[in-house]
């Protein structure tokens, strides 16, 4: 499965400045693992040490945060769309 | 480096303000547009340079000042001379000694509240704009933009129109008339998002990483921490108003958890500037049911907060995914505190009996704050006997369909004979 994945400001050093990468695969997990494979180094970034989702990382499968979904496991289609934003915004 | 979403200006004068420095890793990067941390995507804030203050001269100094959150000048991240800049001057609000309120939730020691209605949009928010603005202006931005849930997009609306910047912000569709009436009346650009907060404040997430928003200062996204220190001037003001002390417990409505978080690091502050004394104090957080994932983690005992999608009548503190929750329950767990929730009947409620014992209109935000200080004390939470302070951020003019069934209690003809009909003499 081939998704798009929009990549934030904080991270596009890994991307030479891109804003939407693609990367491959069946889940959020394989398709980190493969922006990693293309981007070295990113996966660190999203992920914590022990494999999870940072805290301050909000990833989102076509408009959806995935923590309502299955997490690292959310299904990917062909064509879904991956947004990876900062979690530390917004305010009251 | 971190995310900067403009070159960081190589010299800017913010006072008193150092570097930033990321809560989480407490890697330091240069003041700038930034609000995470490359390291590990923690959020940054401001670190201070408070070295040279004498706690003698800084409490004159304070004292002298003006009656704004500008007296607090040497403690933010603003230049000296900001009182003399287009500004909204907010702050200075009263700490009201709410013996009726007290008295009918059983307090034997002095229960206040700090009402923030009275600041020019008629919320908290006019406090960290005013920070913002002063970040903005340093930035060089010409627009100012925030996700909203309503008070944020007045306060930033009425703010640039008088600091002279142009104006986009966004916030959910289906808010309270009061609250997009308010937010659209000084002229800027008022964008309501199909969706809840959350969508609202992903979207200007995305904005901010895309050409479309360059050059715009997003005051609680790249500015966020300029902004959030705004709400430090809370924890001053209380302090000050009680003859510089701490007071012993506060309760404080959570949206995304900023604002308490920020008045801990003012009492902290504080201690350690030597301006009041040092001793234990509580912080309680309040929350609506429909939007309590605070709460939920609190009690729960979990350090981490799974989100939710909010139904409540609590538009302003309707963000199911709180940025600050976690720091929320530190702090609550670190002081001995607490966080709670009321349903929307309790909000209503509440509102109601902070207007009848003490003359005080508060948005469904404030009866959220009401309504948990009083499920505190019946549920032996919080004690009675300690001088507490509960914290209204909002005018109820903003949010009157809530208490839409108050109104006329009788309609007579202009007679006497009416009004002793009426059962009213």
């Amino acid at each position: 499965m081939s998704a798009s994945v929009r990549i934030p400001t904080i991270l596009r050093t890994y991307t030479g400045g891109a804003a939407e990468v693609t990367a491959e695969g069946a889940t959020l997990a394989a398709v980190i693992a493969d922006l990693d494979a293309s981007h070295p180094g990113i996966a660190a970034r999203i992920l914590d040490d022990a494999g999870k989702l940072r805290r301050f990382v909000n990833v989102y499968v076509n408009d959806d945060d995935v923590r309502f979904d299955q997490g690292l496991e959310t299904e990917i289609k062909d064509g879904s769309s991956v947004s990876v934003i900062p979690a530390v915004a917004g305010g009251c | 480096m971190a995310t900067a979403t403009q070159a960081p200006v190589a010299t800017v004068d913010l006072g008193p303000a150092a570097a930033l420095s990321c809560r989480e890793c407490g890697t330091r990067f240069p003041l700038g547009p930034s609000f995470a941390c490359l390291e590990c995507f923690g959020p940054l804030e401001i670190a201070y340079d408070f070295d040279s203050y004498q706690a003698e001269q800084l409490r004159e100094r304070i004292e002298a000042g003006p009656a704004s959150i500008w007296r607090y000048a040497p403690l933010l991240p603003v230049p000296a001379d900001v009182a003399g800049k287009p500004n909204l001057n907010p702050g200075w609000t009263p700490l009201v000694k709410a013996d009726n309120l007290g008295r009918e939730l059983g307090f034997t020691a002095q229960l206040h509240i700090k009402d923030d209605s009275g600041n020019p949009t008629h919320s908290f928010k006019d406090r960290v704009v005013a920070c913002a603005i002063e970040a903005a202006r340093a930035f060089g931005f010409t627009t100012l933009s925030c996700s909203s849930t309503g008070n944020l997009a007045g306060a930033v609306g009425a703010a640039a129109a008088r600091a002279g910047f142009k104006s986009c912000v966004f916030i959910p569709h289906d808010l309270e008339q009061g609250k997009v009436v308010m937010a659209g009346v000084y002229g800027g650009e008022l964008v309501g998002i199909e969706g809840n907060y959350d969508d609202v404040n992903r979207f200007c997430s995305e904005l901010i990483g895309d050409p479309a928003g360059e050059g715009w200062g997003f005051v609680n996204v790249n500015l966020r921490p300029y902004y959030g220190e705004g709400s430090k001037t809370l924890a001053y003001e209380i302090c000050e108003q009680l003859g510089w002390r701490l007071p012993e417990q506060i309760v404080i409505p959570i949206a995304s958890g900023s604002q308490l978080t920020k008045i801990d690091k003012g009492l902290q502050e504080l201690i350690r500037l030597g301006l009041v004394e040092d001793r234990p104090y509580r912080i309680f957080g309040a929350q609506a049911e429909g939007c309590s994932p605070v709460s939920a983690a609190f009690k729960a005992g979990h350090d981490v907060i799974r989100p939710v999608k909010p139904d409540t009548i609590a538009k302003s503190l309707a963000i199911g995914n709180p940025a600050d929750g976690p720091y929320v329950l530190d702090i609550a767990r670190r002081t001995g505190g607490a966080v709670e929730d009321v349903t929307d009947a309790e909000v209503v409620a509440a509102i109601k009996l902070l207007a009848r014992t003490e003359g005080i209109f508060a948005e469904t935000a404030g009866g959220v704050t009401v309504g948990v200080l009083k499920k505190l004390v019946e549920t032996g939470q919080l004690d009675p006997a300690k001088e507490t302070v509960a914290i209204n951020t909002g005018d109820g003019l903003k949010t009157l369909d809530a208490v839409s069934d108050a109104g006329l209690t009788a309609t007579i003809r202009p007679t006497l004979d009416s009004f002793r009909a009426a059962g009213l003499a």
